[in-house]
């Protein structure tokens, strides 16, 4: 394994406000965190992208609505669709729905509450960059903490993404009433994935658990990965 | 011209905000079946013909002021 560490952007919007934690924990795993501002029209050279949690622009009208327009959105649209690695955290997840890189859209909790809390996540794929270093079935602990969590998507939808195993975590005890326990759904391709709980909160022993670590240092190593077969392919 | 558009869950979309109106309203003694709660969106458009700004709200619509996937919307032209 090359040891170089890769380069993965951390995106910021007007009102998001884990970005420094995404940073933060990248590097913990091995990354470079490069911050990209929203207003960017193209990204930097980096091997995977993450949206943050937060709220994007005052989540007004629906979370993750506006975000959608801005400039980095569009280079982070394109890089997706190149095949580029793409994580959406929390708020991130919203706007990659709302884009409409992801399926099904983030709804008001059941409860109208805010919640924050830890939850255990059961992993459905270890097939993905964003879960390979997990085990099948495996139980994470990773804490959420939003008001419009409770993922949406119509039976035909849903059946259709059951059908092709886009669902790759699900809560063991729903908290926010999202249709079929889901917690996080990939795209089609398999590189890009949105989740509503945050794996960056979950990296240190100091704060509880490390879980999010297995999700987070997955797509590390999938970065670094996808940066020494660029550096191959350059060379060759 | 004037434009407004109504923006309401679709019907089947579990609208917990609309059921917390309605619990409120019985607990004041209202006799209410069902609340949904949507949204309101008042807009001066230029375009003066009616079918057109029709059309052109219908479009900001599909593009921003709602999700396809669980709102509706209906639209009102005003002089």
């Amino acid at each position: 394994m090359n040891a170089a560490r890769p380069r993965i952007a951390v995106v910021t919007f007007p009102g998001s406000n884990d970005d420094r934690d995404a940073l933060l924990a990248l590097e913990a795993l091995g990354a470079i965190g490069v911050p990209v501002w929203h207003g960017d029209d193209r990204l930097p050279d980096v091997a995977a992208v993450v949206l943050p949690g937060g709220f994007s622009y005052g989540d007004y009208l629906r979370c993750g609505a506006i975000a959608r327009f801005s400039p980095a959105l569009r280079a982070v649209s394109a890089f997706a669709a190149e095949g580029g690695l793409v994580l959406g955290i929390c708020n991130g997840f919203q706007i990659l729905c709302e884009a409409g890189l992801l399926p099904g859209t983030l709804r008001p909790n059941a409860s109208l509450a805010f919640i924050c809390r830890d939850v255990v996540l059961r992993i459905e794929r270890t097939d993905t960059p964003f879960t390979a270093g997990c085990s099948a079935g495996q139980r994470l602990t990773i804490p959420i903490k939003h008001g419009e969590g409770c993922w949406f998507a119509d039976a035909d939808l849903l059946a259709e993404l059951e059908a092709r195993r886009q669902i790759v975590l699900r809560y063991e005890d729903n908290p926010n009433g999202a249709i079929a326990d889901v917690a996080a759904v990939c795209n089609e391709r398999g590189n890009v994935m949105g989740l509503m709980p945050h794996p960056e909160h979950a990296v240190d022993p100091l704060v509880g658990s490390t879980d999010g670590a297995l999700i987070l240092g997955s797509l590390v190593e999938a970065a670094r990965a996808s940066s020494d077969r660029r550096a191959a392919a350059a060379v060759s | 011209m004037r434009a407004t558009v109504l923006v309401r869950p679709k019907p089947g979309i579990l609208d917990p905000q609309g059921e917390a109106v309605e619990t409120s309203l019985r607990h004041l003694g209202f006799s209410v079946g069902e609340a949904r709660v949507g949204r309101v969106v008042d807009l001066e458009v230029s375009e003066l013909d009616p079918a057109a700004a029709r059309a052109e709200v219908e479009r900001m619509c599909e593009q921003l002021l709602t999700n396809p996937l669980i709102e509706s919307y209906e639209i009102e032209l005003g002089p």
